[in-house]
């Protein structure tokens, strides 16, 4: 029965302007004009956007969870990339 | 009563509206996936929305203490003025979106007239309202344009749809007296380009959806002039049951 | 070997767990929480689209505009927490419509409690406010569970549930505050769902086997009859407020306990529901059934169409 299912798309909705298009869930449509719809219909009934953008589920590449330490780790030891790391001479307000 | 035309068309355009909210939400639940039940209920709820705005504003004019549900669900059959279109059962999907498309596409540009209504609280209405039928023009638009140029079987059913529900879409334009008045004292627009709007989006969409407008010409009125086809007794007694069954309570 | 690497493997899975870090979908994760998930969170998404139905009755007889949109509007809100629950479950791997085909071949299950009728206006105030209050513990509980987009889907669902329950005890207050007929009508929904509505938080803790493992794994945070409890001296007193009676001759607040006593549940009525043979279990599986077979030309007409349009677009 799972015959002509329609493929999956993943929405993002920007909830006010200036602030990044986020994801919220997915859904299923034909094309992109009903996952639009779909999209706005399903996931904006609380005024929760003003933007929509939706995107194949297929198109969405991850990285392995296998490789998370590989990614990300390294980063952690680089502390000095973050302003906390120096030290500010007190008599001065903001820097 | 301030002004009776007013009154008069303010039931048509809220009965229209309440007649189709109720056939859609008859929808809820059993809509062809999830997503377009959602979807359906979202233009069932514009609908009713809308109803209870211009019915209560009927009330107002009418200044007999009505509100939009002494006006929505006590008045007996023959009162409604709803188009016999919006009252034709749901029938398949496609019945259903042909039904709303040939809604839409006259409710779209009578709306974008009645915003400049020289009544202020018609014309904010209309405001709101537009908003909500360019939304639902679109969705039926697509969907007859999908339907159409689908499958096989969907081309043929809303083939069908069209053949059975176009002997309503005359009624659309139907006008007497009532809107005379009102055109008169200002309160309308010239509503006279409506139609040509009309037929300019409805043929542009059966030819994207590649399906033909009936050669038979026949065509049914009445509704505005509160005669009704069978079905909507059967309508008004579900959408009137609570009402009849436990007079004049709260709820 | 490989049944080292797999024992560390469930060994570093559950350290996760303990130290409250969610599992996302592409994580390592034991089959049996992957199953164990797949079962509970798609006989939610089927709880809240088979739950749209007896509400849905009344949506064309709602005895005024303003309920009707409300109603409307909740009804139209299972569908879509339906909806995230089933995008959450397809994350683990679970195709949606092959899920609910498996609800309409009577394999996976949803809560009994929409096996009941909604025989009038009053039960859609006591669906609100019982069943929907129950709902409400439990999803709650689940908002910290342990599979991350299930706990996201939950925290979206209760955040718009909210309204759901008072909308229920809004209605049935006013019915009780109303003529004796409605009075008598609310009375009778409570009489009505009551019972069905305990009976929506499961088999007592030392009958329910696989509790043990879902606390374990975080997937569920309080036990069945915890969770009971709380709804019954939740809801006790709300009862009391709006001067109706819960049906319940040994229902008594217990100063010792802190909590009401109640009297024990008609389990063998629970599994009779659970095993098909509630009032309404064919009617709502046929009915949904129906919604997926009458959809079907509409569906492969909206493929056919993009995939035409797709192809004229790269020709």
């Amino acid at each position: 029965m799972s015959t002509n299912e329609w493929p999956l798309w993943e929405v993002f909705i920007r909830s006010k302007q200036g602030l990044n298009h986020k994801h919220v869930g997915s859904l299923r449509a034909a094309d992109s004009t009903m996952a639009l719809d779909n999209a706005r219909d399903v996931y904006t009934r609380r005024s929760e956007g003003i933007s929509i953008w939706v995107v194949e589920s297929n198109y969405v590449h991850a990285n392995d969870p296998a490789d998370a330490d590989a990614y990300f780790e390294p980063s952690d030891t680089k502390i000095f990339r973050h302003p906390t790391f120096y030290e500010v001479h007190e008599g001065i307000k903001h820097m | 009563m301030k002004n009776e035309a007013l009154f008069r068309f303010l039931l048509r355009l809220g009965d229209d509206s309440l007649i189709l909210g109720q056939r859609l939400a008859e929808w809820c639940g059993h809509g062809p996936i999830l997503e377009e039940d959602i979807a359906m209920t979202n233009i069932s709820l514009d609908l009713i929305g809308q109803a209870m705005s211009i019915l209560d504003y009927a009330g107002v004019v009418e200044d007999k203490g009505r509100d939009c549900d002494k006006l929505g669900l006590l008045r007996f059959e023959s009162e409604y003025v709803n188009l016999l279109l919006v009252e034709q059962p749901n029938g398949d999907f496609g019945d259903t979106m042909m039904r709303q498309f040939l809604f839409d596409a006259f409710r779209k540009p009578l709306y974008e007239r009645l915003v400049n209504s020289s009544d202020k609280q018609l014309a904010a209405i209309a405001d709101k309202s537009l908003k909500e039928t360019r939304y639902h023009l679109k969705h039926s638009s697509e969907w007859i344009i999908r339907l159409g140029d689908g499958t096989e079987e969907s081309h043929t059913r809303i083939q069908n749809s069209l053949d059975t529900l176009w002997r309503y879409s005359s009624e659309l334009f139907y006008s007497d007296e009532v809107d005379n008045e009102l055109t008169k004292t200002g309160i309308l627009p010239d509503l006279s380009g409506i139609r040509s709007e009309w037929e300019a989006t409805v043929n542009s969409v059966f030819q994207q959806a590649t399906i033909v407008i009936p050669t038979n010409n026949w065509k049914f009125e009445g509704g505005r002039l509160g005669r009704h086809s069978e079905h909507f007794g059967h309508l008004l007694s579900e959408l009137q049951y609570m009402q009849r069954a436990y007079p004049n309570m709260q709820w | 070997m490989r049944v080292l690497e797999s024992v560390e493997l469930e060994q570093k899975f559950q350290d996760k767990i303990d130290k409250e870090i969610k599992i996302e979908p592409n994580d390592w994760m034991p089959d049996a929480y992957r199953k164990t998930l797949i079962r509970q969170m798609s006989q939610h998404a089927h709880s809240e689209v088979v739950g749209m139905l007896p509400e849905a009755n009344w949506i064309t007889r709602a005895p005024n505009l303003r309920r009707k949109a409300v109603l409307l509007a909740k009804v139209q809100d299972e569908a879509g927490h339906g909806l995230y629950l089933y995008s959450a479950t397809e994350t683990l791997g679970a195709d949606r419509e092959a899920t609910i085909d498996d609800l309409h071949s009577g394999k996976a299950k949803y809560s009994s409690i929409f096996n009941y009728p909604a025989v009038s206006w009053a039960d859609i105030g006591a669906i609100g406010w019982l069943v929907d209050g129950a709902a409400i513990m439990n999803q709650v509980a689940l908002c910290r569970c342990s599979y991350g987009p299930y706990a996201r889907a939950m925290v979206k669902i209760c955040k718009e549930e909210s309204f759901h329950q008072r909308q229920g005890y809004e209605l049935l207050t006013t019915l009780a505050n109303g003529s004796p007929e409605q009075k008598q009508l609310a009375q009778e929904a409570l009489n009505r769902f009551w019972w069905p509505a305990l009976m929506m938080f499961g088999p007592n803790d030392d009958e329910s086997p696989n509790s043990a493992q879902s606390m374990k794994w975080k997937i569920k945070r309080l036990s069945n009859d915890e969770l009971r409890q709380n709804f019954i001296d939740a809801t006790v007193p709300q009862a009391e407020l709006i001067g109706l009676k819960v049906p319940d001759p040994n229902l008594k607040w217990n100063e010792e306990t802190g909590h009401y006593d109640f009297s024990p549940i008609n389990w063998d009525e629970f599994w009779q529901v659970v095993g098909g043979n509630g009032p309404c279990n064919k009617q709502r599986v046929d009915a949904r059934r129906k919604a997926k077979e009458n959809g079907l030309w509409v569906r492969e007409a909206a493929m056919a169409f993009a995939e035409k349009r797709a192809s004229r677009k790269s020709a």
